[in-house]
């Protein structure tokens, strides 16, 4: 009974946050309730069992995406373009109808699913054993699904190429992002000193964890990347130019190293992806480390953004 | 034994609620976002404690008890260091230019 009162106020609060996203009159006041949104869905899945889910989308949906939300709406408070060009009745008329049309689907969905749902859980956890892992969403993520798992580890990295592309003339090769003038004292100095040691902790715990409770990669590499940024924000920490080499091959370690693997599993098991029996775990250790570390350094510089002009450094 | 934990659990956490509570009736209420803050931080810091404080003979252990202490740590020190920020955000933009 408490659960159930408990779980109707989560979904309305959700619902109530969800519209006060949409109807936000600023970018930052919208980006603000998004963050929220973010949160508390991430308590509507842990109330589902689905606690993987739920770090993700506390550390990748509320965070990172709510501080790369964040980014934008200062950026563009600052050149009000979009404010300025206003769309016109028709066409806010148009966007509603779409996103109705779009909710309307997705409600229809999975208001049609068959009872009970189509699951292939049951299948999942038998197999589990021949993965070497106590984690049945790792298994996914890592061995069944694998094919999936390296394509998003390849999206990221795509994503900060597309990021970088938009150096303006002058900046490429530059030191992405503003540059933060060093602070030495203050609220931001201290936590920038103190929270880094304590979050590289606590990433390293998710990401070993990962293999037999809920946590991962992407979740470690969520918080690795929230670390850098904090220390780059004190300025304690300069990221490397975006020329350097060493700083190109940490972005694509992760995925290279994904796809040797996976290119060795052809040539070991005839299959790509697929590992030898004996060495699965080191394998998908190997994996697991070298994403969590590639991610984490292309999730902070996708939050740095491109590389300025050196004259207005 | 259990049921003078329980009361004890029961008790601390209504008074955290209490405080978070009195916390958000403040954010709502007050004028300005120095004092709204003043509110927020409290609820943080007390309230969250006390919620922590009544949980601990609940966690049927010393590692999850710490670890409960240890998020009370890291939510304390969240408080005070973006409050602070928060606080002197709203000074430069209230300043006249």
């Amino acid at each position: 009974m408490t659960g159930l009162l408990a779980d109707l106020l989560i979904g309305a609060a959700i619902l109530a946050l969800a519209a006060g996203t949409v109807t936000a009159r600023s970018a930052f006041t919208a980006t603000a309730f998004f963050i929220a949104y973010g949160l508390l869905l991430a308590l509507a899945w842990v109330r589902l069992g689905a606690v993987d889910i739920a770090l993700t989308e506390a550390a990748i949906s509320a965070g990172l995406s709510g501080l790369l939300l964040l980014g934008a709406a200062s950026r563009l408070a600052a050149c009000p373009v979009a404010e300025e060009r206003a769309p016109g009745p028709v066409l806010k008329a148009l966007i509603g109808l779409c996103c109705a049309a779009v909710s309307a689907a997705v409600g229809y969905a999975i208001l049609s699913l068959p009872e009970p749902a189509p699951s292939l859980a049951e299948e999942a956890m038998a197999h589990l054993s021949v993965t070497a892992l106590g984690n049945p969403v790792a298994g996914v993520l890592m061995s069944y699904r694998a094919l999936d798992t390296l394509l998003e580890a390849a999206v990221v990295v795509l994503a900060v190429i597309g990021v970088w592309s938009l150096a303006p003339a002058g900046g490429w090769g530059g030191v992405p992002g503003p540059i933060h003038p060093r602070i030495e004292q203050g609220p931001l100095a201290l936590l920038a000193r103190l929270l880094p040691p304590i979050g590289i902790v606590v990433a390293f715990h998710i990401l070993w964890v990962g293999s037999y409770a809920p946590g991962g990669k992407f979740q470690a590499a969520a918080i690795l990347a929230a670390m850098w940024l904090l220390a780059w924000l004190a300025g304690l920490a300069t990221p490397p130019r975006i020329s350097s080499r060493r700083l190109r091959l940490a972005i694509s370690a992760g995925t290279g190293l994904f796809l040797a693997i996976g290119m060795f599993g052809v040539l070991a098991e005839g299959a790509f992806l697929a590992y030898p029996p004996a060495l699965t775990k080191a394998l998908m250790l190997a994996v697991e480390f070298a994403l969590a570390g590639s991610i984490a350094v292309a999730l902070a510089l996708l939050v740095m953004g491109p590389p300025e002009p050196e004259d207005r450094a | 034994m259990s049921l003078l934990l329980d009361t004890f659990t029961i008790l601390a956490v209504l008074a955290g609620l209490f405080f978070f509570a009195a916390g958000t009736a403040g954010l709502l209420r007050f004028p300005d976002t120095s004092s709204r803050l003043h509110a927020l931080t409290k609820a943080d810091n007390l309230g969250l404690g006390l919620i922590v404080l009544g949980l601990l003979p609940q966690m049927g252990g010393v590692l999850p008890a710490l670890k409960l202490l240890v998020i009370w740590g890291l939510a304390l020190l969240a408080g005070a260091t973006v409050g602070p920020l928060i606080a002197r955000l709203a000074r430069q933009e209230d300043a006249p230019p």
